[in-house]
């Protein structure tokens, strides 16, 4: 499993060029005879960074028993354990679907599943930005303790959220299963607002959706771990715009609201739609929950995302490279 | 084949205080034109210039006075801290037994809690399973195992801690003293146990204070001083410049065959 590793040190030169070192007058000539050190990659080099992502997927017996012991533990003394979370966010969902339907004088059939899958996947998001900050810190312990590659950490906080979405999805199929009729058909979520085609084959498209939502949580934990944990000012930075952000993307509102005051109002589009559009994570909500609801698959969040995946995924393999083996250092 | 190398080899920690821990002061620091990044942060050298050569068959003890690096000496050879400057390489599995309770988590079963353990140290589920009874046996812990750890006393907490570290058969095993708190009965077999784990292994480190533990599972040693190797050698001459006087003179002459000149069972080995 430890094949072999190679640790040439952090600040030294990336080319084989050892300093010839004046051994410490100290240290008497040992019975034991030192070879002279090898030219070695440099210790910044993409393939350790690679090595550290598959030798923890090589791992995922350990973060994936882990990840459940962190669900299981959570709700350790309770009666009805893990249950608990599908149970609070049913009545989150519910409260708010009954109060701002009514607020924004949409009908409860379709308000509640869009609220519903909205909170859902926002909570998913918002859990792995938040608990990827701490992944490192968290586990100070552990890292200090036992070797192992970094991103055991990293693959152990998204695995833990999927499980929480996995409990939450629950209440989905409970929605959807109520509110059938309307949402297989076409409806409005706002009287003026767009038409949505009504729950169909469009389904499926959830599933390769929510993996590219896990894929970026796992660089956004790995880039926001790395950060966390060498500026500890970042947790509570990332915690006040994740709050502000919830209340920017359409999640207990529609991004239509903004469209109908337009179509009544004049031709062009109004700056908060560009607000809402330039909102990333909107995107990000827009592609898993679209396709549940049966709502207007919109392409170019897919196209947004995918390029968010490409852009994110080399920054944290980036971080990761350059930081990697100061993380235990750091923590 | 199992080995750890370690070429001038330096740890050096940075510590970041509550304020330089923070972008604050690196943009500051920047706008001010003076104050560098670093220069701000004030490091400690915990290691400096070590370099060791580990093979296939070696027991090593660690010795030194407290704070003189044998724990972070200990973590550099596996692999925890890469070093800020020199180089490293480690071919072989590695466990380490640093702190009996990291890794240990007071609300899940002990059970559970060995295969936490087991996970860690880098056997597969299966392998863990295997070996359940045969640690039940060992700590004696009986029905307590499928109670919360929270529920046990130190003791116990040790024995279970023992229990797993000694079922696993590891290529390089690392240990750091904190072996306490066990009754006599215990420790007697535990010792045992070790002494089987260490026969096992193919590379041993131990950081110690305990003459009897070094004398038993060792027969090289290095000497710690400020973060450098004082001496490195046999266990004999090294306690003997460590301490002052030779604390084996009244040992068995095998005893101290083994443990005076290691060349010979270099020369054995091979």
């Amino acid at each position: 499993m430890y094949p072999e590793r190679v640790f040439p040190g952090i600040d030294s030169p990336s080319s084989g060029s050892q300093e010839a070192s004046v051994p410490s007058p100290l240290v008497q000539a040992a019975t034991l005879e030192t070879p002279p050190a090898p030219a070695q990659p440099s210790y910044r080099s993409w393939s350790r960074a690679i090595g550290d992502i598959t030798s923890a997927w090589q791992h995922r017996e350990l973060w994936g028993y882990l990840g459940w012991q962190d669900i299981k533990q959570r709700y350790r003394r309770s009666v009805i354990g893990p249950l608990w979370i599908t149970i609070s966010m049913a009545v989150t969902a519910c409260a708010l679907g009954l109060l701002y339907s009514a607020i924004l004088g949409s009908t409860i059939n379709t308000f509640l599943p869009y609220i519903t899958v909205g909170f859902i996947i926002w909570n998913f998001i918002n859990n792995c930005v938040l608990e990827g900050t701490e992944a490192f810190i968290a586990n100070e312990g552990l890292i200090k303790h036992l070797p192992a590659p970094i991103s055991v950490h990293i693959f152990r906080t998204v695995w833990r959220q999927v499980l929480f979405f996995a409990h939450n999805l629950v209440i989905y199929f409970i929605v959807a299963a109520i509110f059938f009729k309307t949402m297989t058909n076409p409806y409005q979520l706002i009287e003026g607002g767009s038409w949505n085609p009504g729950i169909g084959w469009t389904v499926l498209l959830a599933i390769p959706a929510f993996v590219l939502l896990v894929v970026n949580s796992v660089w956004v934990t790995m880039l926001f771990g790395i950060i966390a944990t060498r500026f500890r000012d970042i947790p509570p930075v990332i915690g006040s715009l994740m709050q502000l952000l919830f209340f920017m993307t359409p999640i207990v509102w529609f991004a239509d609201a903004l469209n109908k005051k337009n179509s009544l109002g004049g031709a062009r589009p109004t700056w908060q739609k560009y607000v809402v559009e330039s909102n990333p994570l909107y995107h990000y909500v827009d592609i898993v929950r679209a396709p549940l609801l049966g709502q207007q698959i919109h392409w170019h969040s897919w196209a947004i995302v995918g390029g968010l995946t490409i852009f994110g995924w080399g920054l944290a393999l980036l971080a990761l490279r350059n930081y990697r083996a100061r993380v235990s250092y750091w923590v | 084949m199992v080995s750890i190398d370690v070429w001038n080899a330096s740890v050096d920690f940075p510590i970041f205080d509550a304020k330089s821990r923070s972008f604050k002061k690196i943009i500051m620091g920047k706008a001010g034109g003076n104050i560098s990044a670093d220069s701000g942060v004030p490091v400690i050298e915990a290691l400096r210039d070590i370099t060791v050569s580990l093979k296939f068959g070696d027991r090593v003890g660690l010795v030194g006075h407290n704070g003189a690096g044998k724990s972070t000496l200990l973590r550099l050879l596996s692999g925890i801290y890469e070093p800020t400057r020199g180089s490293a390489k480690i071919v072989g599995r590695v466990a380490p037994v640093f702190d009996l309770g990291v890794g240990m988590d007071p609300e899940i079963s002990g059970y559970e809690n060995i295969m936490v353990r087991g996970l860690f140290l880098g056997m597969s589920r299966k392998q863990m399973e295997k070996r359940v009874d045969d640690i039940a046996d060992f700590t004696e812990l009986g029905n307590f195992l499928s109670m919360p750890l929270r529920t046990y006393s130190t003791g116990m907490r040790v024995r279970l801690a023992i229990g797993v570290v000694t079922s696993i058969d590891p290529e390089i095993l690392l240990l750091d003293e904190g072996i306490g708190a066990v009754d006599a009965d215990f420790m007697a077999r535990a010792r045992e146990r070790l002494n089987d784990l260490v026969k096992r292994s193919g590379l041993l480190v131990f950081a110690s204070h305990s003459d009897e533990f070094l004398v038993d599972l060792c027969n090289t040693a290095i000497w710690m001083d400020k973060g450098r190797m004082r001496e490195q050698g046999s266990l004999r001459s090294v306690l003997t410049s460590y301490k002052g006087h030779d604390p084996f003179e009244n040992y068995p002459q095998d005893v101290l065959d083994r443990i005076s000149d290691p060349k010979e069972l270099v020369s054995e080995r091979a």
